[in-house]
């Protein structure tokens, strides 16, 4: 009896270990999701930790009440508590357990879906956004500055403080955008243009990879995006435009074929290369995508996440 | 000559490949003449020929199908084993990404798909006609045809590692990426082939059931008399049905992609790869409780019994179960909320997955409410029992967590994702199906295992499972992304992933000892001499262990609930003996070699499809059509068992 | 012993005021089950047509539905499949009377009319193939011809099984057994048969006015 029950306590403390390492380790930095620097990352994170709250409430008391019930009906000679084998009703208690969890599922629902609606657009305010195109290949990123006219792969510069709207295709198979930091995920897709819409808040390096899985090469599949001061965005984009080589139609059919490389930066490119690789992907198929013919900007992208075709 | 086989080395056998391939070519070989030597010493050839490979009793085939889960548990464990050295720290070069993006697809798919999938049809075949009072299910043969789909299906996917390479894409799947595009080589056709064949088994298993549950009870059974683990089969049955169908179509359309050159999700012509992730998911969601729910109903007869008491609130459990089965079909967009579905959408699926918490609530609370003023035994199945409450309500709560859709943009694809869903699929379905499995061996092979050995499995399996997924939902929260097969040493992710590395060896530490429970308790364990070893509750447990092949020598009539408890309690357990004059001939179906040669042809003609040997494919589905015209023409598919044998197997069992 | 009870006794006692595809529980278990499997099998077609709805105008440069279907073609195959699940609905009567000459004679009606469903299908397909209109066109066409394979699939299947089921009522008569393999036949028959009147709606119909 002894033995079972030190072997108890080994495993509880085993348990207490670990639990105990994973949240004192988790103010540091390296927790990333936990750490948002923009925000849509911030919405996130208070959602994660409202979400958090609402189960505890009701996972706790299922601890306690286990633990106890388990200890307080054992099955030894000796016990005193009470034995009712046909009590199994009571409308009373079912009513609480039904009755709860809908309370619960409710509040966090009420949250979840105002979080959704509140995260489709960039806020109204005065400063403009700025659009980055993304084209994940195998197995980089490339970025497109429409306005700019600059090109980068493998990493995206982007001013501190300013709504970024990033518009997502694949030119190779599905792969999902993710930069932890700012916010999270969304997936880009051959043929198609999303929308997700990013802030950083503060300057500095945020890890960035592809989230989903695209084969041999997707373990390298890693971008970097630089935060910078409105000024030094300005400074980088007259300096790339004048220091770096153009991307150039034949560039970017080399790009596209499978390879895991470094970064590189390029002072142009093709015009259209967005809604062109979209197009020639299948985005005629898409209906509501494009206003007009291949070249022409996309309207209204598939809103932020919505896509016309119903899937 | 010499030539041609080289070519067949390097192409099929992948003898360049290096020593991963070696060992296993090795390995399999030995098991194989291993297999056939100790057959051929021990004279058994005939013996496994008439008594299982022809059988269509439900009690061996449900043997048949816990064999090959706890087989495939051990193929599907050593794959994780390999994963978990693989990422044991950063920049590992163990093995390399072609070989770990094989191995996680297959570990995913054989777990889900070759080991959850025959467990609980394990525990279907074992427990049902026993608990409903039926001689066997509602058709035996369809029965013996399922399982020799899904073995040949498994058997098919798994030769793919040493014959031409396993599927890499993940046991999702997705297209492009599993288009001939992106992906030439057979292992996907092997995925696409085995599943389809296993699917249509599977759809067998789920009307076999339905019917069995429905029109075999025995008389005086009304549903509201049903035990709870029948119940749970009829619930999971039901979801086969509606979502399975989905799956098969699926795979068809891809297996169409690529084979005959249709473009249902090549984008350029037109096709839309979304429709398959839809597809995919409108059955891989429901099949998470296609699962589980076979898993609750354990758990509730588990719970019963061990507590000496009733299970409380009997009728909220029922409309728990169907509620689950109803909402849960309306939950799958949750997969992929970060797919540009829109806001409306992804409220809607938010708010319906969350609410499936609810009903799941509802019966955790019922179980631990039946412990309630009971007597608790902790006996094996109720320690995994007490363990997966614990861990099923922690992967409850990260589910809730998961569907809020905001907050999914965060952890999809992460570690996070990864944590919960093993905790849900062991600490749900695993721990059920252990429990389920110690509950029941007695009475499929009328001997207990072993407590003291059961015990440290469990402990070690149980301290294990923490150790490892724990840390994963902190990785998760680092922004480590699944399906990498190695990760820069940079971003603080080594620690915790050693870490987990070493819990995932202590589990296969625990499994380990479970197999040596199961060995050692083949001589050792405690014989089981009255049928009713735990002292339990239901109709399954007043035949004598293990089951004669007839089941009930006179069928019961029923009339309470937990009937062979009440009779226990009111003393009136010989009124459940068959008296002699009672007695009469049974009708019992004849075995078939048919069902194992029908897998045999599908096997084949998987095996053509794969590398597009068509008329390999074509030979091997006309023997699928002349297996069936076969049975068309058959007369007579039963014989008469007489009563006398019946009286004397009764009698040696001591119950006349 | 008043708990137990000989066999079955519920499916003894009202065993006269049942038809005879229904007069055993064994066979009648059976046609339970088959009853199953169609619905199966009717989600199967669901998630074709859905999978067809989602794709249908995903033409890739290639042949229209309008350009493709030739109405005089399935107006006849629609013809000669509803004639034929009436034939088969007779069978059935005609099985539940005992009647098995009659039996036989009207399945192989069903079957000859299915035979000629399949035949024209076929000629259609070879015709569409000849112009260029294959499962590899596009996506529309993928859809097309999977959708409508699968069914003329199943109508093939049914063939061969109501053969093999017309040979054994000839050769067997109507026994519990033969009568449960009729009526299940028939069944299915229906069964295709109103999965043929959605292709015809929204396969054929909606492609003649797009
Ligand atoms: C047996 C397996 C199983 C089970 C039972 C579940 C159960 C649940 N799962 Fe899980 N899930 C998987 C297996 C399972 N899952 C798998 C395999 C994947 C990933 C596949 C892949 O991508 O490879 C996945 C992925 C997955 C996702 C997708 C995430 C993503 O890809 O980004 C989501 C999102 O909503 C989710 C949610 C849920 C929820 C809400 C439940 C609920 O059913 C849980 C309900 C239970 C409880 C809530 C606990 C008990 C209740 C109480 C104690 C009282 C009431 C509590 C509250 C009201 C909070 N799961
Ligand atoms: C029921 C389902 C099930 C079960 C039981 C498990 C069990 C385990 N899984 Fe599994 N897992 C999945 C279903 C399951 N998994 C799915 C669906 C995926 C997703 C796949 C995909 O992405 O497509 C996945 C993915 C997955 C990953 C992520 C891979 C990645 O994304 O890169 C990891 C990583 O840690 C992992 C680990 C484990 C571990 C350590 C166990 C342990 O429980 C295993 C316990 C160990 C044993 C039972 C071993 C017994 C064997 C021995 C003791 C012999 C030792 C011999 C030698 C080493 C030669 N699994
Ligand atoms: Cu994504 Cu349309
Ligand atoms: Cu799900």
């Amino acid at each position: 009896m002894d033995r079972r029950k030190t072997r108890r306590r080994a495993g509880q403390a085993g348990l207490l270990a670990v639990a105990m390492a994973v949240l004192l380790s988790g103010c540091s930095p390296e927790y990333m999701v936990l750490h948002p620097v923009g925000p849509v990352g911030r919405q996130e994170l208070h959602l994660i930790m409202l979400s958090t709250v609402l189960v505890l409430i009701v996972i706790v008391p299922v601890f306690l009440l286990m633990f106890y019930i388990v200890w307080r009906y054992r099955d030894k000679p000796d016990n005193k508590a009470q034995y009712q084998p046909h009590w199994a009703h009571s409308k009373v208690l079912e009513f609480v357990w039904w009755g709860i969890p809908i309370v619960v599922v409710g509040i966090l629902g009420a949250a979840t879906v105002k979080t959704t609606y509140a995260l489709v657009k960039p806020p109204e305010n005065n400063v403009k956004p700025l659009t980055v195109e993304v084209v994940s290949l195998d197995w980089k990123w490339l970025f497109l500055y429409p306005d700019q006219h600059v090109a980068t792969v493998n990493y995206c510069k982007i001013p501190t403080g300013v709504p970024v709207q990033f518009e997502l295709t694949s030119d190779a198979p599905m792969n999902s955008f993710w930069v932890p930091q700012l916010g999270g995920q969304e997936y880009t897709m051959p043929g198609m243009s999303m929308r997700l819409w990013l802030q950083a808040d503060e300057a500095g390096t945020y890890y960035g990879h592809g989230a989903n899985f695209t084969g041999e090469g997707f373990a390298h599949d890693q971008f970097r995006v630089v935060a910078v001061g409105d000024e030094n965005f300005n400074s980088w984009v007259q300096q790339t435009k004048q220091s770096y080589p153009a991307l150039t139609q034949a560039g970017y059919a080399k790009l596209k074929k499978p390879s895991v490389m470094g970064e590189a930066t390029y002072s142009a490119f093709p015009k259209g290369l967005f809604n062109a690789t979209v197009w020639a992907d299948g985005g005629q198929y898409m209906p509501g995508m494009f206003k007009d013919v291949p070249g022409g900007k996309p309207d209204k992208g598939m809103s932020d996440q919505g896509m016309s075709d119903g899937m | 000559m010499w030539e041609a086989i080289r070519h067949f080395g390097d192409t099929y056998l992948m003898w360049r490949e290096g020593p991963l391939i070696w060992g296993s070519d090795v390995l399999i070989l030995l098991t194989i003449i291993g297999i056939v030597f100790a057959l051929t010493y021990l004279k058994k050839w005939k013996w496994l020929w008439r008594e299982w490979l022809t059988t269509v009793d439900h009690k061996k085939i449900g043997i048949m199908y816990l064999v090959c889960a706890l087989l495939m548990f051990f193929r599907g464990g050593v794959d994780a084993l390999l994963i978990r050295t693989q990422l044991a720290e950063p920049n590992n070069h163990f093995l390399d990404a072609e070989h770990y993006d094989q191995i996680f697809t297959t570990h995913g798919t054989i777990m889900i798909l070759f080991m959850a999938m025959p467990f609980i049809f394990a525990l279907f075949n074992i427990a049902v006609p026993l608990q409903i009072g039926a001689r066997d299910v509602a058709f035996p043969y369809l029965n013996a045809i399922s399982f020799w789909l899904f073995f040949f299906a498994a058997f098919l996917f798994n030769i793919s590692f040493v014959f031409g390479g396993s599927p890499d894409a993940g046991w999702t799947s997705y297209p492009p990426l599993t288009e001939l595009g992106f992906d030439k080589g057979p292992g996907e056709n092997y995925y696409l082939v085995s599943l389809l064949i296993s699917g249509i088994g599977t759809l067998g298993t789920g009307i076999n059931f339905i019917a069995t549950i429905l029109k075999m009870r025995a008389p005086g059974m009304t549903m509201m008399k049903v035990p709870l683990f029948s119940w749970a089969v009829l619930a999971s049955s039901i979801v086969i049905l509606t979502a399975f169908p989905a799956l098969n179509v699926a795979l068809a359309l891809l297996l169409f992609d690529r084979l005959f050159g249709a473009h249902f999700f090549t984008i350029a012509q037109g096709g839309n790869p979304m429709m398959f992730i839809n597809l995919f998911w409108v059955w891989g969601h429901p099949e998470v409780y296609i699962v589980v729910l076979v898993a609750f109903g354990v758990y509730s007869e588990v719970v019963a019994t061990f507590s000496r008491k009733e299970i409380f609130g009997y009728k909220s459990m029922v409309a728990s179960l169907m509620a689950i089965t109803v909402i849960g079909d309306l939950t799958w967009v949750h997969h992929f909320f970060t797919m540009g579905a829109g806001p409306d959408v992804n409220s809607f699926f938010a708010v319906s997955t969350m609410a499936v918490g609810i009903p799941t609530g509802v019966k955790m609370f019922n179980w631990l409410f039946t412990m309630y003023r009971g007597r608790i035994r902790l006996t094996l199945p109720m320690l995994w029992t007490l363990a997966f409450i614990v861990c099923f309500a922690i992967a409850g709560a990260t589910g809730v967590m998961l569907a809020a859709a905001p907050a999914d943009y965060q952890y999809h694809n992460s570690y996070f994702l990864v944590a919960h869903f093993h905790q849900a699929l062991i600490g749900g379905v695993v721990f059920g199906m252990l429990a389920g499995m110690y509950y029941w061996w007695p009475k499929m092979f009328g001997f207990q295992l072993d407590e003291r050995i059961g015990r440290w499995a469990f402990w070690l399996f149980n301290i294990g499972f923490y150790v490892c997924f724990m840390p994963q939902y902190a990785l998760g929260f680092m922004g480590m992304q699944r399906r990498m097969y190695t990760y820069p040493a940079d971003l603080g992710w080594g620690t915790l992933n050693f870490i987990s590395t070493i819990g995932a060896y202590i589990m296969g530490l625990g499994f380990l000892f479970i197999v040596v429970q199961v060995l050692y308790s083949i001589k050792y364990g405690k014989r089981d001499v009255t049928g009713d070893i735990w002292d339990a509750r239901t109709l399954e447990w007043s035949l004598p262990s293990p089951v004669p092949h007839y089941n009930f020598a006179v069928i019961p009539h029923v009339t309470d609930r937990d009937m062979w408890a009440t009779l226990k309690e009111q003393g009136r357990t010989g009124e459940l003996r068959p008296a002699a004059s009672d007695i009469r001939p049974i009708h019992m179906p004849n075995n078939s070699a048919r069902p194992f040669l029908l897998g045999v042809c599908f096997f084949f003609a998987g095996l053509g499809f794969v590398f597009e040997w068509y008329v390999l494919a074509a030979l091997a589905l006309l023997g699928v059509a002349v297996c069936l015209l076969a049975r068309s023409f058959e007369l007579h598919d039963e014989h008469d068992l007489s009563a006398d044998e019946i009286r004397r197997t009764e009698a040696l069992s001591g119950r006349l | 012993m008043s708990i137990m009870t000989l066999e079955r006794p519920r499916a003894h006692e009202d065993a006269e005021a049942k038809t005879i595809e229904y007069s055993q529980p064994s066979e009648s278990l059976k046609i339970f089950g088959f009853w199953l499997f169609l619905a199966t099998d009717m989600l199967l077609f669901a998630c074709l047509f859905a999978t067809y709805v989602l794709l249908h105008t995903h033409t890739a440069g290639g042949p229209t539905a309008r350009t493709l279907f030739d109405v005089p073609g399935f107006e006849a195959e629609t013809f000669i499949l509803l004639t034929s699940s009436f034939t088969g609905g007779i069978a059935t009567y005609e099985m539940q009377h005992q009647r098995s000459k009659s039996v036989a004679v009207w399945l192989f009606i069903t079957i000859l009319l299915g035979l000629a469903f399949i035949g024209l299908e076929v000629q259609e397909f070879i015709h569409d193939v000849h112009i260029g209109a294959t499962m590899s066109t596009s996506a529309f066409l993928s859809a097309f011809f999977t959708l409508v394979g699968t069914h003329g699939c199943h109508v093939s299947l049914g063939i061969v099984w109501m053969a093999a089921i017309l040979i054994q009522v000839l050769r067997w008569g109507i026994t519990p057994q033969t009568a449960r393999k009729v009526f299940n036949v028939g069944l299915y028959w229906h069964f295709l048969d109103v999965v043929w009147v959605f292709i015809f709606t929204v396969v054929y119909l909606t492609g003649m006015v797009m």
